[in-house]
Protein backbone atom coordinates (compact mmCIF):
# COMPACT_ATOMS: atom_id res chain seq x y z
CA UNK A 1 0.00 0.00 0.00
CA UNK A 2 1.33 3.17 -1.32
CA UNK A 3 1.90 6.08 1.77
CA UNK A 4 -0.30 8.57 1.40
CA UNK A 5 -3.06 5.40 1.12
CA UNK A 6 -2.67 3.93 4.27
CA UNK A 7 -6.38 4.19 6.38
CA UNK A 8 -4.42 6.09 8.66
CA UNK A 9 -2.93 8.78 6.61
CA UNK A 10 -6.11 10.96 6.85
CA UNK A 11 -5.30 11.51 10.74
CA UNK A 12 -2.00 13.35 9.79
CA UNK A 13 -1.31 16.47 10.67
CA UNK A 14 0.81 19.25 8.21
CA UNK A 15 1.94 22.11 9.56
CA UNK A 16 0.79 25.39 7.76
CA UNK A 17 2.18 28.41 9.11
CA UNK A 18 5.56 26.96 11.31
CA UNK A 19 5.48 28.84 14.65
CA UNK A 20 7.70 28.31 17.03
CA UNK A 21 8.26 28.75 20.54
CA UNK A 22 11.45 27.95 22.35
CA UNK A 23 11.61 24.51 22.81
CA UNK A 24 7.72 24.25 21.86
CA UNK A 25 6.42 23.70 18.72
CA UNK A 26 3.06 25.92 18.13
CA UNK A 27 2.76 25.80 14.43
CA UNK A 28 -0.85 26.57 13.01
CA UNK A 29 -1.74 22.89 11.34
CA UNK A 30 -4.33 21.86 9.86
CA UNK A 31 -5.98 20.37 12.96
CA UNK A 32 -5.94 24.07 14.08
CA UNK A 33 -7.48 25.47 10.82
CA UNK A 34 -10.49 22.59 11.31
CA UNK A 35 -10.92 24.08 14.92
CA UNK A 36 -10.93 27.53 13.86
CA UNK A 37 -13.29 26.41 11.36
CA UNK A 38 -15.64 25.15 13.44
CA UNK A 39 -16.02 27.63 16.08
CA UNK A 40 -16.99 30.05 13.02
CA UNK A 41 -19.23 27.45 12.05
CA UNK A 42 -21.15 27.15 15.13
CA UNK A 43 -20.83 31.07 15.74
CA UNK A 44 -22.43 31.35 12.25
CA UNK A 45 -24.96 28.71 12.84
CA UNK A 46 -26.39 30.24 16.29
CA UNK A 47 -25.61 34.14 15.53
CA UNK A 48 -27.24 34.06 12.32
CA UNK A 49 -30.31 31.79 13.10
CA UNK A 50 -30.67 34.54 15.77
CA UNK A 51 -30.48 37.21 13.62
CA UNK A 52 -34.27 38.55 13.22
CA UNK A 53 -35.13 36.21 16.22
CA UNK A 54 -39.31 36.22 15.12
CA UNK A 55 -41.97 35.54 17.19
CA UNK A 56 -42.73 32.50 14.67
CA UNK A 57 -39.44 31.08 13.92
CA UNK A 58 -37.83 30.25 10.35
CA UNK A 59 -36.57 26.89 9.49
CA UNK A 60 -32.96 28.10 10.82
CA UNK A 61 -33.89 30.13 13.81
CA UNK A 62 -35.71 26.98 15.05
CA UNK A 63 -32.67 25.07 14.44
CA UNK A 64 -30.99 27.35 16.13
CA UNK A 65 -33.50 27.31 19.46
CA UNK A 66 -33.90 23.64 19.05
CA UNK A 67 -30.50 23.39 19.89
CA UNK A 68 -30.38 25.57 22.80
CA UNK A 69 -33.41 23.87 24.27
CA UNK A 70 -31.63 20.42 23.25
CA UNK A 71 -28.85 21.36 25.81
CA UNK A 72 -31.35 23.55 28.49
CA UNK A 73 -33.23 20.13 28.84
CA UNK A 74 -30.64 17.87 29.30
CA UNK A 75 -29.21 20.18 32.24
CA UNK A 76 -32.52 20.49 33.49
CA UNK A 77 -33.20 16.65 33.62
CA UNK A 78 -29.28 15.33 35.18
CA UNK A 79 -28.21 17.99 37.03
CA UNK A 80 -31.58 20.14 38.37
CA UNK A 81 -31.91 23.68 38.35
CA UNK A 82 -28.87 24.66 39.80
CA UNK A 83 -27.39 23.72 36.35
CA UNK A 84 -28.52 26.53 34.87
CA UNK A 85 -25.27 28.56 35.58
CA UNK A 86 -23.30 26.33 33.88
CA UNK A 87 -25.21 25.94 30.81
CA UNK A 88 -22.85 28.03 29.08
CA UNK A 89 -20.28 25.77 29.40
CA UNK A 90 -22.09 22.46 28.52
CA UNK A 91 -23.53 24.17 25.71
CA UNK A 92 -20.06 25.00 23.78
CA UNK A 93 -18.58 21.93 24.43
CA UNK A 94 -21.72 20.22 23.02
CA UNK A 95 -21.49 22.60 20.11
CA UNK A 96 -17.80 22.66 19.40
CA UNK A 97 -17.88 18.98 19.39
CA UNK A 98 -20.43 18.71 17.30
CA UNK A 99 -19.08 20.65 14.64
CA UNK A 100 -16.12 18.84 14.86
CA UNK A 101 -17.41 15.30 13.81
CA UNK A 102 -20.09 17.20 11.32
CA UNK A 103 -16.94 18.98 9.58
CA UNK A 104 -14.92 15.50 9.52
CA UNK A 105 -17.92 13.83 7.49
CA UNK A 106 -17.09 16.59 4.43
CA UNK A 107 -14.95 14.27 2.81
CA UNK A 108 -11.02 15.39 2.18
CA UNK A 109 -11.06 17.39 6.01
CA UNK A 110 -9.82 17.12 8.78
CA UNK A 111 -11.20 15.28 11.63
CA UNK A 112 -10.47 17.25 14.69
CA UNK A 113 -11.80 14.82 17.51
CA UNK A 114 -10.03 12.04 15.98
CA UNK A 115 -6.51 13.20 17.92
CA UNK A 116 -6.42 12.18 21.25
CA UNK A 117 -4.88 15.09 22.33
CA UNK A 118 -7.76 17.58 21.53
CA UNK A 119 -10.74 15.06 23.42
CA UNK A 120 -8.27 14.76 26.42
CA UNK A 121 -7.72 18.09 26.79
CA UNK A 122 -11.81 18.88 26.78
CA UNK A 123 -12.16 15.64 29.06
CA UNK A 124 -9.30 17.26 31.57
CA UNK A 125 -10.48 20.17 31.20
CA UNK A 126 -13.78 19.20 32.52
CA UNK A 127 -12.53 17.19 35.31
CA UNK A 128 -10.49 19.51 36.36
CA UNK A 129 -13.05 22.09 36.23
CA UNK A 130 -15.73 19.35 38.37
CA UNK A 131 -13.15 18.81 40.64
CA UNK A 132 -13.07 22.48 41.41
CA UNK A 133 -16.43 23.17 41.47
CA UNK A 134 -16.89 20.14 44.40
CA UNK A 135 -13.80 21.40 46.19
CA UNK A 136 -14.98 24.66 46.51
CA UNK A 137 -18.97 23.58 47.28
CA UNK A 138 -18.16 21.32 49.80
CA UNK A 139 -14.80 21.71 51.27
CA UNK A 140 -13.11 18.58 53.02
CA UNK A 141 -16.40 16.71 52.63
CA UNK A 142 -15.90 16.52 49.11
CA UNK A 143 -13.51 13.87 50.12
CA UNK A 144 -16.72 12.00 51.94
CA UNK A 145 -17.52 11.59 47.42
CA UNK A 146 -15.08 7.98 47.55
CA UNK A 147 -16.69 6.80 50.89
CA UNK A 148 -19.48 4.75 49.78
CA UNK A 149 -22.10 5.20 52.58
CA UNK A 150 -23.50 2.01 54.60
CA UNK A 151 -20.80 -0.02 53.57
CA UNK A 152 -18.99 -2.23 56.77
CA UNK A 153 -15.50 -0.84 57.35
CA UNK A 154 -13.84 -3.88 56.53
CA UNK A 155 -14.85 -3.60 52.54
CA UNK A 156 -13.79 0.09 52.85
CA UNK A 157 -10.44 -1.13 52.81
CA UNK A 158 -10.94 -2.60 49.37
CA UNK A 159 -14.32 0.42 48.17
CA UNK A 160 -12.39 3.36 48.73
CA UNK A 161 -9.25 2.42 46.19
CA UNK A 162 -11.77 1.39 43.83
CA UNK A 163 -13.97 4.61 43.98
CA UNK A 164 -10.54 6.92 43.60
CA UNK A 165 -9.04 4.90 41.02
CA UNK A 166 -12.61 4.83 39.04
CA UNK A 167 -12.76 8.80 39.56
CA UNK A 168 -9.65 9.41 38.08
CA UNK A 169 -10.19 7.49 35.41
CA UNK A 170 -13.18 9.51 34.04
CA UNK A 171 -10.87 11.91 31.85
CA UNK A 172 -9.40 8.81 29.96
CA UNK A 173 -12.55 7.21 29.54
CA UNK A 174 -14.47 10.08 28.33
CA UNK A 175 -11.77 11.28 25.86
CA UNK A 176 -10.91 8.08 24.49
CA UNK A 177 -14.55 7.07 23.77
CA UNK A 178 -15.03 10.37 21.59
CA UNK A 179 -11.62 9.67 20.19
CA UNK A 180 -11.84 5.92 19.08
CA UNK A 181 -15.41 6.38 18.07
CA UNK A 182 -13.95 8.86 15.39
CA UNK A 183 -10.91 7.54 14.36
CA UNK A 184 -12.66 4.10 13.85
CA UNK A 185 -15.58 5.08 11.63
CA UNK A 186 -13.38 7.13 9.38
CA UNK A 187 -11.39 4.68 9.71
CA UNK A 188 -13.59 1.84 8.38
CA UNK A 189 -14.76 4.17 5.70
CA UNK A 190 -11.76 4.44 4.04
CA UNK A 191 -10.77 0.64 4.35
CA UNK A 192 -14.49 0.04 2.71
CA UNK A 193 -13.52 3.10 -0.07
CA UNK A 194 -10.40 0.80 -0.44
CA UNK A 195 -12.65 -2.16 -1.11
CA UNK A 196 -14.16 -0.49 -3.83
CA UNK A 197 -11.30 0.15 -5.68
CA UNK A 198 -9.28 -3.31 -5.66
CA UNK A 199 -12.86 -4.89 -6.11
CA UNK A 200 -13.19 -3.27 -9.53
CA UNK A 201 -16.40 -2.34 -11.47
CA UNK A 202 -18.39 -5.38 -10.64
CA UNK A 203 -18.09 -6.85 -7.72
CA UNK A 204 -16.95 -2.80 -6.39
CA UNK A 205 -20.65 -1.99 -5.73
CA UNK A 206 -21.33 -4.44 -2.62
CA UNK A 207 -19.04 -2.19 -0.39
CA UNK A 208 -19.92 0.61 -2.12
CA UNK A 209 -23.50 0.38 -1.18
CA UNK A 210 -22.22 -0.48 2.61
CA UNK A 211 -20.14 3.01 2.70
CA UNK A 212 -23.36 4.73 1.61
CA UNK A 213 -25.64 2.67 5.02
CA UNK A 214 -21.70 3.43 6.94
CA UNK A 215 -22.01 6.98 6.29
CA UNK A 216 -25.24 7.51 7.51
CA UNK A 217 -24.16 5.44 11.25
CA UNK A 218 -21.76 7.81 11.10
CA UNK A 219 -23.37 10.83 11.15
CA UNK A 220 -25.58 9.20 13.47
CA UNK A 221 -22.11 8.81 15.49
CA UNK A 222 -21.02 12.01 15.11
CA UNK A 223 -24.06 13.60 16.99
CA UNK A 224 -24.55 11.10 19.36
CA UNK A 225 -21.01 11.03 20.95
CA UNK A 226 -21.54 14.90 21.08
CA UNK A 227 -24.48 14.16 22.54
CA UNK A 228 -22.70 11.85 25.29
CA UNK A 229 -19.62 13.94 26.06
CA UNK A 230 -22.83 16.45 27.13
CA UNK A 231 -24.22 14.49 29.16
CA UNK A 232 -21.26 12.43 30.82
CA UNK A 233 -20.20 16.26 31.96
CA UNK A 234 -23.26 16.70 33.06
CA UNK A 235 -23.09 13.53 35.56
CA UNK A 236 -19.77 14.63 36.77
CA UNK A 237 -21.27 18.13 37.39
CA UNK A 238 -24.33 16.45 39.28
CA UNK A 239 -21.80 14.43 41.30
CA UNK A 240 -19.88 16.96 42.63
CA UNK A 241 -22.50 18.96 42.95
CA UNK A 242 -25.27 16.52 45.15
CA UNK A 243 -22.24 14.21 46.26
CA UNK A 244 -24.89 11.52 45.35
CA UNK A 245 -24.74 9.76 49.09
CA UNK B 1 8.14 -16.52 20.48
CA UNK B 2 9.00 -13.56 18.15
CA UNK B 3 7.96 -10.41 18.82
CA UNK B 4 6.09 -9.68 15.92
CA UNK B 5 4.29 -13.26 16.12
CA UNK B 6 3.42 -12.45 19.28
CA UNK B 7 1.98 -8.99 18.96
CA UNK B 8 -0.18 -10.59 15.90
CA UNK B 9 -1.78 -13.17 17.99
CA UNK B 10 -2.04 -10.12 20.83
CA UNK B 11 -4.33 -7.71 19.03
CA UNK B 12 -6.16 -10.52 17.61
CA UNK B 13 -6.74 -11.91 21.14
CA UNK B 14 -7.89 -8.19 21.93
CA UNK B 15 -10.82 -8.33 19.80
CA UNK B 16 -12.07 -11.17 22.08
CA UNK B 17 -13.54 -8.31 23.86
CA UNK B 18 -16.00 -8.17 21.41
CA UNK B 19 -18.45 -10.92 22.52
CA UNK B 20 -19.24 -8.88 25.70
CA UNK B 21 -19.98 -5.96 23.54
CA UNK B 22 -22.31 -8.28 20.96
CA UNK B 23 -24.28 -9.31 24.55
CA UNK B 24 -24.39 -5.64 25.36
CA UNK B 25 -25.98 -4.51 22.44
CA UNK B 26 -28.06 -7.25 21.80
CA UNK B 27 -29.42 -7.12 25.12
CA UNK B 28 -30.31 -3.10 25.42
CA UNK B 29 -31.96 -2.90 22.18
CA UNK B 30 -33.78 -6.77 22.44
CA UNK B 31 -34.74 -5.02 26.27
CA UNK B 32 -36.16 -1.99 24.42
CA UNK B 33 -38.33 -4.42 21.79
CA UNK B 34 -39.50 -6.50 24.42
CA UNK B 35 -40.16 -3.26 26.64
CA UNK B 36 -41.83 -1.21 24.05
CA UNK B 37 -44.35 -4.39 22.81
CA UNK B 38 -45.27 -4.35 26.40
CA UNK B 39 -45.77 -0.62 26.70
CA UNK B 40 -45.56 1.14 23.49
CA UNK B 41 -46.46 4.41 25.06
CA UNK B 42 -43.49 4.52 26.82
CA UNK B 43 -41.27 3.58 23.54
CA UNK B 44 -40.61 6.96 22.08
CA UNK B 45 -39.99 8.46 26.32
CA UNK B 46 -37.27 5.72 26.17
CA UNK B 47 -35.40 6.15 22.81
CA UNK B 48 -32.37 8.54 23.73
CA UNK B 49 -31.50 6.12 27.01
CA UNK B 50 -31.47 3.58 24.64
CA UNK B 51 -29.09 5.31 22.28
CA UNK B 52 -26.97 6.41 24.86
CA UNK B 53 -26.65 2.94 26.29
CA UNK B 54 -25.96 1.81 22.90
CA UNK B 55 -23.30 4.34 22.13
CA UNK B 56 -21.69 4.06 25.94
CA UNK B 57 -21.51 -0.13 24.68
CA UNK B 58 -19.87 0.74 21.94
CA UNK B 59 -17.08 2.76 22.83
CA UNK B 60 -15.96 -0.77 25.01
CA UNK B 61 -15.71 -2.29 21.70
CA UNK B 62 -13.65 0.64 20.55
CA UNK B 63 -11.50 0.36 23.63
CA UNK B 64 -10.32 -2.75 22.79
CA UNK B 65 -9.46 -1.80 19.07
CA UNK B 66 -7.39 1.16 20.69
CA UNK B 67 -5.61 -1.65 22.43
CA UNK B 68 -5.22 -3.23 19.61
CA UNK B 69 -3.57 -0.93 17.60
CA UNK B 70 -1.63 0.33 20.51
CA UNK B 71 -0.25 -3.84 20.44
CA UNK B 72 0.44 -3.41 16.79
CA UNK B 73 1.29 -0.09 15.92
CA UNK B 74 3.30 1.53 19.38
Amino acid sequence: MAENQSPLAQFEIKTLVPIDLGSIDASFTNSSAFMVLSVLLATVFLVGGMRKSAMVPGRWQSMAELSYVFIANLIRDTVGTEGAKYFPFIFTLFMFVLFCNLLGMIPYTFTVTSQIIVTFALAALVFIGVTIIGIIRHGFKFLTFFVPSGVPVVLLVILVPIEVISYFVRPISLSVRLFANMLAGHTLLKVFGGFVVSLGIYLGWLPLGFIVVLTGLEFLVAFLQAYVFAILSCLYLNDALHLHH
Amino acid sequence: MELEAAKMIGAGLATIALAGVGVGIGNIFGSYVSGSLRNPAAAPKVFGNVLLGFALTEAVALFALVIALIILFV
